[in-house]
């Protein structure tokens, strides 16, 4: 909790004022992707693969070219033939031949709904009908779309360039296996001799999708001068722009990227997927191309987050001290490499001060659309796994598993097992405020109900961000910032901004620029965006507190020196104006004052949260009723404080729904058979109660007002939290995700008790 | 070229013809025909609710209303909301309670909101929960949505006093 008197040293930051971008929000006004409307456009569909794996002998488009609604068909032959570049996109690296590949098919369909090809037609109706002119003799393979069975020996292979990195070496023939990550602290074998209780468990976990209800949209037009703008939903305006340069080998310079509003990511919006293929088919007819997915496009070419087996072993001392960990993690990648694993390896054991840990990790190819992140990427599975033993063996130990944690809480100075030192952090903290809270000092009764508690990790990423700042005469500031605003950050960006100028939240006008209006920023994801590109808005405050010194200065004919600011006035002697006085007299002391600042924090920061669930489980059909839930999380500081609570109420929640029910579920042939909102059951208003909310704030040493990344970690404790509710409530161990009354009701008719 | 349907029908008060084809939802008129962007497609098979309207007073998903359907009918979307410049006490609650994030489904939580609360002024969370179970939303777990209903009703009622 913050103490009284640090709230009061602050105007802006924590007051809840309106978002700026609201009234166009909620009136329809905002302009998304889809709702973009230009002369002259027209519209592409996308021919997908209906094999999870199968070699693509030829491609036959005459028919639909022939097509008279049809303007412009392109296939892989339309792309350039791209080299195993390595491209850094920010938030992770990408090798271009297979985001190529993934684009557009090239020699194999990698997996159901992997595109193939692609036409333009004048209106979508015609591109559908048109896609069935398009001929693909395809030539099956057998597929493989669960991670164990992928690793053997014998599984169908997906590339056969693609051979095993495992601690500096390659393996000499190719498997599905291309990375192996280990990590090691301590002596491990000396660890489990030391410990009094040993618990080992498998689990298992679902592919999930991070189900943003706005589906993939992009429209490009390649301009007849040759510039190619492409308007897009995407998590970073500038990473497209890379991303679509690039796979079309073109300058960065020929390409704008225009970010229209974004209607959710989670991380699903970072690679591209329609933007080449709508500026190739531009290219071909001329004219503005859009191109929307629908829901099932989405659910089968789109996300998800890696399914995952994992095996994790922790060992403590009789009273009560971890003392050893050990992990084995295998976590999909879909059909290219570059899955979350090395994330989930990392947070594993990050809620623990553990003195011997080893970590393996792997990084597996199977016939899935390409993973990518989701919120936490790698951490809610990996924290599955770990928090369910932590409990399992609280009970072993006769110890309250709240108890159980603060005693092996990670703090500062705990070494994580990859290698980082914490700095302040705020684990302990969630804990203290959860065992203060009213649910946990509620009493829970009744039949069937139990409660449980997790712990979740996840770091805030800092990278690049830009911000410019335009003062007006009349004392507001336009704010210019690249970061795409996805759930409000427009505001918490610039209530840092008027916090620093001494000015109020509405003063500020903060716009989201194209990436030829503003300097270079990355994606809005690993929690940064409150973060850092709010330490930019800071410096681009003081930045502009300096211009106005010395307009001041030039007025009362004294040093800029000599102006103090007071309360964001500006005062010399017994002369006072107000920054809004001041910026009246701007024309006359040397024209406008803009202001500019560009950062980089290195490092990143460690954002901890502590969840409590208590659930009822229907005895007869196994369905399980969250009945309470409160989410603690250590914000550093929460700027905006409803916003701090929306990000861990829609965490909570999303991680309910990968706890009970959302999976990809696949037939035998590699399809996934439920894609579609009614079948891929996410949770409704009704299955969720009141999401009640405890921000702790110990402020974060790596930024001036104190902020930690948010918006990921409330997805990584829920799963576990619910699972160790069910066993409170049923006496059963639950192993594998989701939880759904099926697997709960064979959990519990086979009497799979511990 | 395939022959087009007249449609008379009266979209927020105002009296609206329009052309199309027997395979076009209304959701889809109202979007690319009539520009009325407000509504969303989230799935286009009825079941995320970003594309609600009210059609003669009722909570419709206009991806599964075809268009030639509504000759005559009434129908409300989020642009017909606020009156004389000033929002409409829902889209005020929901600003007020940070009710929305990405903002995609909030059209439609909003349509939905309403007709609720034309039909029972004071819900309880569990009728508000069960008329919103129809929308979905993946940004804000609901509980905020959940409170800027309640707090419409609230508000709504001290103005009809």
């Amino acid at each position: 909790m913050t103490p009284k008197s640090e709230r009061k040293k602050y105007k802006v930051i924590g007051t809840r004022p309106i978002r700026h971008d609201g009234a166009d929000k909620v009136t329809g006004r905002a302009v998304y992707g889809a709702d973009l409307r230009l002369a002259g456009i027209v519209h592409g569909k996308i021919l997908r693969s209906p094999h999870a794996h199968a070699k693509v002998k030829s491609i036959d488009t005459s028919a639909a070219e022939k097509h008279p609604g049809v303007l412009a068909v392109v296939t892989r032959a339309d792309m350039p033939n791209l080299k195993n570049k390595i491209a850094d996109l920010g938030e992770g690296s990408v090798n271009l031949a297979h985001l190529g590949a993934n684009v557009l098919a090239h020699d194999k369909v990698l997996y159901k709904g992997h595109a193939v090809a692609a036409l333009a037609a004048v209106n979508p109706h015609v591109a559908e009908e048109a896609l069935k002119l398009i001929k693909v003799d395809y030539e099956v393979l057998p597929s493989v779309t669960w991670v164990m069975d992928a690793m053997q020996d014998d599984a169908p292979l997906l590339h056969n360039d693609v051979f095993t990195k495992s601690m500096g070496k390659r393996a000499s023939k190719p498997s599905n296996v291309p990375t192996h990550i280990h990590f090691e602290k301590g002596n491990i074998e000396e660890g489990f001799q030391a410990a009094d209780v040993i618990v080992e468990r498998e689990f298992k976990t679902a592919s999930v999708h991070q189900g943003y209800i706005e589906p993939h949209v992009s429209t490009a037009l390649w301009n007849q001068d040759g510039h190619v703008t492409v308007w897009t939903s995407t998590q970073g305006a500038f990473t497209a722009r890379a991303q679509t340069a690039e796979l079309l080998q073109i300058p960065v310079s020929q390409v704008t990227v225009v970010p229209c509003e974004i209607g959710g990511g989670f991380g699903g919006k970072i690679a591209v997927y329609l933007e080449p293929v709508a500026a190739l088919l531009s290219r071909k007819c001329g004219r503005p191309v859009k191109m929307v997915m629908t829901r099932e496009d989405v659910f089968e070419g789109t996300g998800p987050t890696p399914g995952s087996f994992m095996r994790v072993k922790l060992g403590a001392t009789k009273d009560g001290k971890l003392v050893a960990g050990e992990a084995w993690l295998a976590y999909d990648a879909g059909a290219f490499p570059g899955g979350v694993i090395g994330p989930g390896a990392m947070c594993v054991f990050s809620c623990y001060e553990l003195p011997h840990a080893k970590v393996d990790g792997y990084d597996v190819l199977d016939n899935k659309p390409k993973t990518q992140a989701y919120r936490a990427p790698g951490a809610t599975q990996a924290a599955f796994a770990c928090e369910t033993v932590i409990d399992e063996l609280a009970e072993k130990l006769k110890i309250d598993p709240l108890e159980f944690r603060l005693k092996n809480a990670a703090k500062e100075g705990t070494r994580r097992v990859d290698g980082p030192v914490y700095p302040r952090v705020g684990l302990v903290e969630t804990l203290e405020a959860a065992k203060n809270s009213p649910h946990w000092k509620s009493k829970l009764e009744g039949k069937h109900r139990g409660r449980g508690i997790a712990s979740g990790y996840w770091f805030n990423i800092g990278l690049k961000s830009s911000v410019a700042a335009n003062v007006n005469n009349d004392g507001t500031v336009s704010l210019i910032e690249g970061s795409t605003d996805i759930g409000g950050t427009r505001t918490s960006i610039a209530m840092q901004f008027a916090e620093t100028l001494g000015i109020t939240a509405e003063a500020v006008h903060p716009r989201v620029g194209d990436t030829d209006s503003v300097g270079y920023t990355d994606v809005t994801g690993g929690s940064r965006t409150t973060f850092a590109t709010g330490l930019a808005a800071h410096e681009v405050a003081l930045d502009i507190q300096r211009q106005m010194r010395e307009r001041a200065a030039i007025l009362w004919e004294c040093e800029a020196s000599q102006v103090q600011v007071e309360d964001g006035a500006y005062c010399h002697k017994d002369k006072k104006l107000t920054f809004a006085e001041l910026a009246g007299q701007l024309g006359h002391t040397g024209g406008p004052v803009v202001g500019r600042a560009t950062v980089s924090p290195e490092g990143a920061s460690n954002g901890f949260g502590t969840h409590l669930v208590d659930v009822e489980v229907d005895p007869d059909t196994a369905k399980v009723t969250i009945l309470r839930y409160t989410a603690i999380q250590d914000a550093g500081r929460a700027i905006h404080p409803s916003y701090v609570e929306g990000q861990m109420q829609g965490g909570a929640v999303q991680g309910i729904g990968w706890a009970l029910n959302e999976e990809y579920v696949y037939s035998d042939q590699g399809r996934m058979e439920n894609a579609s909102y009614l079948d891929y059951r996410m949770p409704t208003a009704l299955d969720v109660p009141a999401i009640e909310t405890i921000i702790v704030e110990v402020p974060n040493p790596a930024h001036p007002y104190g902020v930690r990344g948010v918006g990921e970690t409330p997805i990584v404790a829920p799963p576990a939290a619910i699972a160790n509710a069910i066993y409170a409530a049923t006496g059963v161990r639950m192993t594998e995700l989701p939880m759904s009354p099926p697997r709960l009701w064979a959990a519990m008719s086979t009497g799979k008790k511990s | 070229m395939v022959r087009k349907t007249h449609v008379a029908t009266t979209i927020n008060g105002e009296p609206v013809e329009f052309l199309c084809e027997a395979r076009q939802s209304l959701l889809e008129v109202l979007r690319e025909t009539l520009g009325l962007t407000g509504s969303k497609e989230g799935c286009n098979n009825g079941n995320c609710g970003a594309c609600t309207v009210l059609l003669d007073g009722q909570p419709v998903d206009s991806c599964l209303v075809l268009a030639v359907e509504v000759e005559g009918a009434q129908i409300t979307t989020i642009e017909g909301l606020s009156k004389d410049s000033r929002l409409h006490p829902i889209q005020q609650c929901f600003l007020e309670d940070a009710a929305l994030q990405c903002g995609i489904c909030t059209p439609g939580f909003i349509m939905s909101a309403k007709a609720l609360l034309d039909r029972d002024p004071n819900p309880s969370e569990h009728a508000i929960r069960f008329q919103l179970a129809g929308n979905l939303c993946r940004c804000t777990g609901y509980d905020k949505i959940i409170r800027a209903v309640q707090d419409s009703a609230k508000r709504m009622a001290g103005q009809n006093k």
